[in-house]
């Protein structure tokens, strides 16, 4: 795979092209055209699902169960649609989920914003001890503490209400307090300092200086939170009973239980589930992309 | 509410008073006790969620552990019986060996397959956005849409993977009722939704390598191979540490493909630990042998992360 002769034509030369570097050449531009067969492998290899999933929403029955399977409807049909949307809990799951995973990231963003903020900046005893302790936590897989959770959502009334999907990850985000408490060390003092001189307390200062200068964190933490809660599986499914608190992913699960033998339909409301939010990666792609892996590689 | 700033910052508090000497002048007390309050303010929402979310439901999960409860009834102790039962019922015993076997093909095949295609992005001087986004589109998508789509693509009657196989003249097995396929499918699965993520991380490692170095090497005539063994990967060695501990962890947790592919019908080959904690846990009510399997988990996560870290002296290269 390695060609020697393409390290010395990396740097250009503006004389006109010798035969040997003509000859030099040719294998980069091969082993590029191999990269790029490759890459577009790659990109058919993730695309390919997600556009199988998509026309297959669109199939009839039968053609579903056609031998060999085609990829293309050839009858089109929104029958699956009808069937996705006749069970009536789209809609209601869209917005269940829409709505735990805003408050869940707006309230998890102030309070880590003020947890890090104390941690970062303010003397207090035991400061670096407790901060050792959040960090100590991310360690705990959440299915060790699942089941005493549930025992005490269970004495608090919460469990099969939202709230029980709310509380807990919004007023507890460790990773959270760590990844904005490295940030607010890095603001220089003097800013502060500055604001100090001229009469602003603490809170003042938090509000005007600190904040603002988190942004870049607290977007890539936001979209972070909201993504990890919008795909949550495991805690919805544990903590709800009712079918109208339902999220999306328990809604397509609940589906996939009650039409098991509806391929297109599951399709279908696999498609409504998913699509939203692909498009709205594709659209915000950057930010998101780059949030994610802020978020990952400061650990 | 609001101190004053200066309280904490030595740097701003008033210099040459007499009283630096004497720490406990009463207006200095004073300052510090309200510096100490505001603090306990900015911290009480994630104090008060780390209490009763997390260090509450730690040591309640230990308590469990050594006990029999079904949440109901009343509490008994019940020593290490439960841990006797994690280690010696025949089921929980494949259960770790199946998770232990998932971890085994998922992590080394997602590393290795995001770092080739991160590696090529880099080396892909266009298209590099666009490409990304395909790569990364699984990662945004909820594992239970990715299982629903998955779920039609290893199903022998729809499958167009297994028609394919067909042509080519090979009777693809039933990937998810084959006691032999079911795990390494599920890691199949696993490995095309989370590689976007380790790619990404990757790509940044790979951006934030010392440009000089690699260009001294070549210009001391290093082959592509050499570079990429002798520099990128040592000098990657943080980010493959990252990863490798992040992934074996979030490995021994599969748990979501599992439950939407079997529901709670999972056969004895399907089942890993934490499918185990949450049918044991919530279907049979069994909090104490759930827990103690919880615990179970814990440790292992621990010790391999422990290892890991104590490993690294051997292969792990900061460049500060």
């Amino acid at each position: 795979m390695t060609t020697p002769p393409d390290l010395r034509s990396e740097p250009p030369t503006l004389a006109p092209p010798s035969a040997t570097t003509r000859t030099a050449r040719r294998p980069l531009r091969w082993t590029r055209v191999l990269l790029h067969a490759l890459l577009i492998l790659g990109a058919v290899v993730m695309a390919l699902p997600f556009l199988w999933m998509i026309l297959s929403s669109f199939k009839p029955l039968e053609e579903i169960f056609l031998r060999p399977p085609k990829l293309l409807p050839m009858a089109p049909t929104i029958q699956n649609y009808e069937t996705a949307f006749a069970t009536g809990g789209f809609l209601p799951a869209f917005l269940n989920s829409l709505y735990i995973a805003t408050v869940v990231t707006a309230v998890s963003l102030l309070t880590c914003a003020m947890a890090a903020y104390a941690f970062g900046r303010m003397r207090f005893p035991g400061n670096n001890l407790l901060f050792a302790v959040f960090l100590a936590t991310m360690m705990v897989p959440g299915q060790l503490t699942i089941i005493p959770l549930y025992i005490i959502l269970g004495k608090l009334q919460w469990i099969d209400t939202h709230l029980a999907l709310l509380v807990p990850p919004a007023l507890f985000n460790a990773f959270g307090v760590f990844l904005l408490r490295q940030y607010v060390r890095g603001i220089p003092r003097e800013l502060e300092e500055a604001a100090a001189i001229d009469g602003a307390g603490r809170v003042k200062v938090f509000i005007t200086i600190i904040l603002p200068l988190l942004r870049t964190p607290m977007v890539a933490l936001g979209i972070f939170t909201f993504l990890g809660q919008w795909n949550n599986f495991f805690h919805p499914l544990i903590f709800l009973n009712s079918a109208e608190l339902f999220t999306l992913p328990l809604w397509v699960n609940q589906f996939k239980g009650a039409y098991s033998s509806d391929w297109g339909g599951l399709m279908a409301a696999t498609t409504l589930a998913a699509v939203p939010f692909l498009l709205l990666f594709v659209i915000a792609q950057r930010q998101i992309v780059e949030g994610i892996a802020l978020s990952g590689s400061k650990t | 509410m609001s101190t004053d700033l200066r309280a904490a910052t030595p740097a701003a508090a008033p210099s040459g008073d007499g009283s630096r000497g004497r720490r406990s002048s009463p207006a200095r007390r004073a300052r510090r006790r309200a510096e100490n309050a505001l603090a306990l303010a900015f911290l009480s929402p994630q104090l008060l969620g780390l209490t009763v979310f997390m260090l509450g439901p730690l040591l309640f999960a230990l308590v469990l552990a050594v006990s029999n409860w079904d949440g109901f009834g009343t509490r008994s102790f019940a020593g290490l019986a439960n841990f006797r039962w994690v280690f010696t019922d025949p089921q929980m015993l494949t259960s770790m060996r199946n998770t232990l076997w998932f971890t085994v093909i998922q992590v080394p095949g997602m590393m290795v397959s995001a770092f080739l295609v991160a590696f090529m992005l880099q080396k892909a001087a266009r298209g590099r956005n666009l490409y990304r986004v395909f790569f990364f589109a699984p990662v945004v998508t909820s594992s239970v849409a990715v299982a629903a789509i998955w779920l039609w693509l290893l199903n022998p009657e729809l499958s167009p993977i297994n028609n394919a196989l067909l042509q080519l003249g090979i009777i693809a097995p039933d990937w998810l009722q084959d006691p032999r396929t079911v795990i390494p499918a599920i890691a199949v699965v696993s490995i095309w939704q989370g590689l976007g993520y380790q790619m990404v991380i990757f790509m940044a490692g790979l951006e934030n390598l010392p440009r000089a170095l690699l260009e001294a090497a070549s210009i001391d005539g290093a082959s592509e191979r050499q570079k990429l063994w002798r520099i990128t990967l040592p000098l990657l060695s943080p980010t493959i540490l990252f990863l490798s501990i992040t992934g074996i962890i979030g490995s021994f947790q599969v748990f979501d493909y599992i439950y939407f592919f079997l529901d709670t019908t999972a056969p004895s080959s399907a089942r890993t630990i934490v499918y185990e904690i949450v049918q044991i846990a919530f279907r049979e009510f069994n909090f104490g042998r759930g827990s103690a399997l919880a615990v179970v988990l814990f440790l292992i996560l621990l010790a391999l992360t422990g290892l890991q870290l104590l490993a690294q002296k051997r292969w792990v290269h900061y460049t500060e």
